[in-house]
């Protein structure tokens, strides 16, 4: 084989890694809206919410010091201590979870039976407040984390694959924290199909998500099924905000990782569990390898920009409900 | 009838005391009128029809019962307390499981799951215990499983325990949305319609199956239905409602004899 295969083989292993994270990005919406109709466009500042609020129990930071300082006048920044990585996180994911039981009950239990569209802007309007919510409580500035993920590239996988392609071939170069990134969307990603199919609150997730009034009518409490949904999605945010936020720092553009997964959803259809995990391993392989074939040495590059609208605008032209999704028959 | 403790069927059967009353129920929508100030009450071991023209108010005092709707006037009680506000989710598990009359199954789950989700009132165990093949989660599983298998026997529907509900036709779909409401073991079964839409060999599985979960279970139900005949083959007392009003209320035979009723169901003009 030549040396341009395993090209190939590498950056096909890479646009994996990317999609399986795309996926769990995506999941994050599915199963919103699913469950309750809403296509949350707050996902992706939850996940920056997420990841400053990691940052900021890390490092002991003292919430809206900024505030208390200029009311107060004092000058307090740090509580003085460094909390462990696994502590902090867990501290994230509690307000994660206290952060959808607010939603639903102050956001979702005075919109119930709206129009999507209404619920729309309802999320838009979280997103924003959230926002600058999350500056006021953490400060602005870019913040770097570190959760003890490795980074660089691998170099074990890079000196046992060397021997695979002659003279021109070094090996597989993949970096330390995708391959951590892929491994830990994929259990995530499991368990949360796991737990969907097989545990009672499970089959009360999917129940609501078919019918609303039939799940009332077996005794499921919408509001508490939407409790647990935000806090999943809660969660799904916090491990996509930490993969990114360790890969590029806690910053605004972090929020924009949604904007990724709104194609994988075009492909995979907006109610599909497996639609958004093999949308998303389609969309990163799909850009990666086209960059590869394609983009780099026809188009001049940087084709990855767009290549996921494109296949997104594809399939919406042939193919609107998605890979997965339910054909959408309008009953007249 | 209603002054007394219990009353027996021609069949032999003993009816006994309210499971749930109506007290004065007015319900209206905007400047509709949907009910207007009924009472009847539903007992213990009975099957109670609920007849009517179409738009006559019928599925709405079901939604009644089930908490679905909440009556501007009126008292609501079950099992001899009277019922506060109370949301339909809670409702389900005191003790009444419905079906509807435009099917509401969960479409994406095979029939299996459908029916084990009537369960979800009797299970217990907690979020982070449920796994599946976790000790206690599991046995409760298991009991639950098994008592749906017998559910899903009785209903003769053991060839599509795993099909897609989606994929069924009309006929099947109605049986196992009763399959999903009879798992929860209800102590007031609600149905809306269940054999609309059938042809006639299905309506007579359908009624078969009503009449063996009332002799075998001893479960009290309230069936709202249109067509006139198949009530009077299988009700012990019928209320009969038109333009939300109460126009008749006894047993098959006092109702057909009805002059209100006759005219209602002749299309007779309204003064
Ligand atoms: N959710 C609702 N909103 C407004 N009007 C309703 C609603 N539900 C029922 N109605 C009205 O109440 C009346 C009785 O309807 P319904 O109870 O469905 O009758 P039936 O089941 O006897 O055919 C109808 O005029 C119907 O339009
Ligand atoms: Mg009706």
């Amino acid at each position: 084989m030549s040396a341009n295969f395993y090209f190939g083989v590498e950056v096909f292993l890479n646009g994996l890694m990317a999609g399986v994270m795309y996926s769990l990005v995506a999941l994050g919406f599915v199963l919103i809206f699913k469950a309750s109709g809403i296509f949350n466009y707050a996902q992706g500042v939850m996940a920056l919410f997420a990841a400053l609020t990691l940052v900021g129990f890390q490092n002991g930071q003292i919430p809206f010091a900024h505030l208390i300082n200029a009311i107060f006048g004092t000058d307090l920044h740090h509580f003085g201590w460094h909390m462990p990585a696994f502590l902090a996180i867990l501290c994230a994911l509690g307000v994660m979870i206290l952060f959808a039981f607010l939603v639903e009950r102050y956001i979702l239990k005075h919109l119930v039976n709206q129009e999507p569209i209404i619920l729309f802007m309802a999320t838009i309007g979280l997103a924003y407040f959230m926002e600058g919510f999350g500056d006021l409580m953490w400060g602005s500035d870019i913040k770097k984390l570190d959760v003890g993920i490795p980074q660089g590239g691998n170099i074990w996988l890079e000196e046992n694959t060397a021997f695979l392609g002659g003279e021109d071939f070094y090996g597989f170069y993949l970096d330390n924290l995708d391959i951590w990134a892929t491994v830990l969307a994929a259990i995530l990603v499991t368990s949360l199909v796991l737990f969907s199919q097989y545990t009672k609150t499970g089959r009360a997730l999917r129940a609501v998500a078919d019918d609303h009034q039939a799940a009332l009518s077996v005794g499921i409490s919408l509001r508490s099924i939407w409790v647990i949904v935000w806090s999943i999605a809660g969660f799904v945010a916090l491990v996509a905000g930490i993969m990114w936020g360790s890969k590029s720092g806690v910053q605004f553009s972090l929020s924009l990782i949604a904007l990724k997964a709104l194609p994988v959803l075009m492909l995979g259809g907006f109610t599909s569990i497996p639609g958004a995990i093999i949308g998303g391993l389609i969309i990163g392989v799909g850009e990666k390898m086209f960059e590869f074939l394609i983009g780099a040495p026809f188009l001049g590059g940087a084709t990855e920009n767009w290549f996921a609208y494109m296949l997104a605008l594809l399939f919406l032209v042939f193919r609107p409900q998605g890979l997965f999704g339910e054909k959408i028959i309008e009953r007249v | 009838m209603n002054a007394i403790d219990s009353y027996l069927t021609p069949d032999g059967r003993t009816i006994g005391a309210p499971v749930m009353e109506m007290k004065n129920i007015t319900l209206r929508f905007g400047g509709v009128v949907a009910i207007k100030d009924i009472s009847f009450d539903i007992r213990e071991g009975e099957i109670r029809a609920i007849i009517g023209p179409n738009g006559a108010g019928k599925s709405s005092m079901l939604n009644v019962m089930n908490g679905f709707y909440h009556p501007q006037e009126g008292e609501v009680h079950f099992r001899g307390e009277k019922r506060g506000p109370m949301r339909p989710h809670q409702i389900a598990h005191q003790g009444i499981a419905r079906t509807f009359q435009n099917i509401a199954l969960f479409k994406g789950m095979s029939t299996l799951d459908n029916i084990m989700t009537g369960r979800l009132t009797h299970m217990k165990t907690g979020m982070l215990s449920q796994i599946k093949w976790w000790g206690a989660a599991q046995r409760e599983e298991t009991a639950n499983r098994e008592l749906v298998e017998k559910i899903i026997d009785f209903l003769e529907i053991q060839t599509i325990r795993k099909t897609p509900v989606g994929r069924l036709p009309y006929g099947l779909q109605k049986r196992v949305e009763l399959g999903r409401a009879l798992a929860a073991e209800p102590k007031l079964l609600l149905l809306d319609e269940p054999m609309a839409g059938m042809n006639v060999e299905e309506k007579e599985d359908m009624s078969r199956f009503i009449l063996d979960v009332n002799d075998e279970f001893g479960t009290t139900i309230a069936l709202i239905e249109h067509d006139m005949g198949v009530v009077m083959d299988i009700a012990d007392r019928v209320v009969v409602m038109d333009y939300g009003k109460k126009i008749g209320d006894g047993t098959p035979e006092e109702v057909r004899t009805n002059q209100d009723v006759i005219d209602a169901y002749l299309g007779v003009a309204h003064d």
